[in-house]
């Protein structure tokens, strides 16, 4: 696609004025969430599209701020003109969450009642609150039902989670490099996450932005979101310097990589952020009203289903995506599902790919 | 001419293993308003599946199909699709479990075209039943209507009805007379015996 063509975006904000009560009983004296659309609302209000994000993005999914702008948002691959979220035939919405470091309301707000910052002291969010937020956001819109809501990973999850819970405001759900729930190795990685954060000695000072802590935190997400296969490619065994020195500096690629990602990150994100993100996923298990049946859960949905995994992903495996699948059958769901062939692990859900594309657009374009 | 849909009633649950481009359950749902889901290893078939919106699984048959309840479908559909699987002993006995009655198609090898290929040439048969060459043929378990039937009555399988005829759908006198040695291809509806 040519330079001219790229989408230029501007982000909005809604805000909600009444309290709002979270699923762990706590309430927030009302929210703002920042969002960015792409494409035109129909005079039927019947396309429009819910992006949902994962753990570190934001509601910068698509296009450019401006022609100068060289860093386009985080799905542009597959948002934009004639692209798999075709923007010439769909409105697309992407928010950044509840408890988010980009905008919306989140752990770098200020607390009307204390007059500060809320860090720590911001109440933990789950998935569920998310939808309900999102929810409010489709009101304001003045739509009427999601054409789609569709996001990968945590992303994934948030769609899995409007199917359930608002299931006549949604006719496709598109659930892509998901699972039902984390399993304990998932859940393992991230109190790693948590702890590489919270043991940090400038974060216990105050300093939201903590490099070591967050940094390592980010270092090890980044080992799970990729393959070996994917990092063997792009790294190897390959030198920063000609020769090793026998010592603890950056020597290997893979070593710079990975820190300068750590570094990067922790400027920009909010540890506070993490440490609810990373919550939201441990604590997601729809199932677990139904006695963990997830079948059961899903009885209540009414939208058609596009799932959607990556055969090297081992953070969030086929099989999970799998479990997902098998209860909508045996829920008696009209579902659809890809196990895409890649080499870029979880990572892979960002990325282009023919099938991966054909796919969500043949899913939106099919009538319902 | 014969066709799978003549079997099957209305608004009903259809499962097409081996679904190739969703075509079969593409005219159900036209023709009979069936709800179906098609099974597919093949992506080149499964985009074509989704761009007819048809539902389809990527899944392997040969992996299992335990995934699948009991009776959880009305019909299970299997197309000239049985010979081609590594374990077509396992599927027959899992498409009797899930599927409340069962179509199963399968080519005739004992067809007397093929008996005579075998015969006067020497060679593998090559038709139009059976178009690969012995090389590169995805059908592993090649059998006659008299195999597939001993299998049927080993797992306790009740054919309800065959329907026999030439590849092109044709039907003749002699495939009533002698079946095993006319039929091309043999359209079976099949239910599981308590």
């Amino acid at each position: 696609m040519s330079e001219d063509n790229r989408l230029i975006v501007e982000p909005q904000k809604f805000k909600h004025s009444q309290s709002f009560r979270l699923e762990s009983g706590e309430s927030l004296n009302g929210f703002e969430l920042i969002y960015e659309t792409y494409g035109k609302l129909n005079k039927e209000k019947s396309n429009a599209i819910l992006i949902c994000h994962a753990l570190s993005g934001n509601h910068h999914a698509a296009g450019v701020y401006s022609k100068e702008d060289k860093k386009p948002g985080w799905w542009d691959e597959l948002i934009g003109p004639e692209k798999a979220f075709d923007t010439n035939k769909y409105f697309i919405v992407s928010l950044n969450n509840l408890g988010g470091c980009h905008g919306s309301t989140g752990p770098g707000s200020i607390d009307d009642q204390t007059e500060k910052e809320f860090g720590a002291n911001f109440p933990i969010v789950t998935v569920s609150d998310w939808v309900n937020s999102q929810n409010l956001l489709r009101e304001e819109l003045n739509i009427e039902k999601w054409l789609s809501v569709a996001g990968g990973s945590l992303g994934g999850m948030q769609a899995l989670q409007w199917a359930i819970e608002f299931p006549e405001k949604l006719s496709k759900a598109i659930i892509i490099a998901a699972a039902p729930k984390l399993s304990t190795q998932n859940i393992a990685f991230n109190e790693v996450a948590r702890q590489s954060i919270i043991s940090d000695p400038d974060f216990t000072k105050g300093d939201a932005h903590p490099e070591k802590g967050l940094g390592l935190a980010r270092m090890l997400g980044h080992i799970t979101y990729l393959s070996e296969e994917s990092m063997k490619n792009k790294f190897g065994r390959e030198l920063k310097k000609e020769k090793i020195e026998y010592g603890y500096d950056v020597e290997f690629e893979i070593e710079s990589y990975l820190r300068y990602q750590g570094a990067n990150f922790s400027k920009s994100f909010n540890a506070h952020t993490y440490l609810l993100m990373t919550k939201a996923l441990d604590y997601f298990d729809p199932a677990k009203k139904n006695n963990g049946k997830l079948s059961e859960t899903l009885s209540r949905a009414t939208c058609q289903f596009l799932v959607v995994s990556f055969k090297s992903d081992w953070r969030f495996p086929s099989e999970r995506s799998k479990e997902i699948v098998d209860a909508l059958i045996h829920a008696e769901k009209k579902v659809s599902y890809l196990d895409i062939d890649s080499i870029q692990g979880h990572d892979s859900f960002l990325m282009k790919n023919d099938r991966y594309e054909n796919a969500i657009n043949s899913f939106l374009e099919a009538d319902v | 001419m014969f066709k799978i849909n003549d079997w099957i009633s209305r608004d009903s649950k259809v499962l097409d293993l081996g679904c190739g481009d969703g075509s079969l359950l593409n005219d159900l749902r036209k023709e009979k308003s069936t709800s179906g889901l098609g099974i597919e290893i093949d992506a080149g078939k499964i985009k074509s599946c989704l761009e007819k919106g048809i539902s389809v699984i990527e899944q392997d048959i040969d992996s299992g199909l335990e995934n699948f309840g009991n009776q959880s479908f009305d019909y299970v559909v299997m197309s000239q699709s049985i010979q081609a699987l590594k374990k077509p002993e396992v599927a027959l006995e899992e498409i009797v479990r899930i599927g409340k009655e069962c179509i199963v198609s399968i080519p005739n090898f004992a067809n007397i075209k093929c008996r005579l290929q075998l015969f006067f040439k020497g060679q593998m048969p090559v038709s139009s039943a059976l178009p690969h060459d012995w090389y590169s043929t995805p059908n592993l378990h090649l059998c006659s209507l008299e195999d597939f039937e001993e299998l049927c009555k080993k797992f306790n399988i009740k054919i309800v009805e065959r329907k026999l005829s030439k590849i092109n759908g044709e039907e003749s006198i002699l495939m009533k007379l002698l079946p095993n040695l006319f039929s091309e291809v043999a359209l079976y509806k099949l239910v599981k015996e308590n």
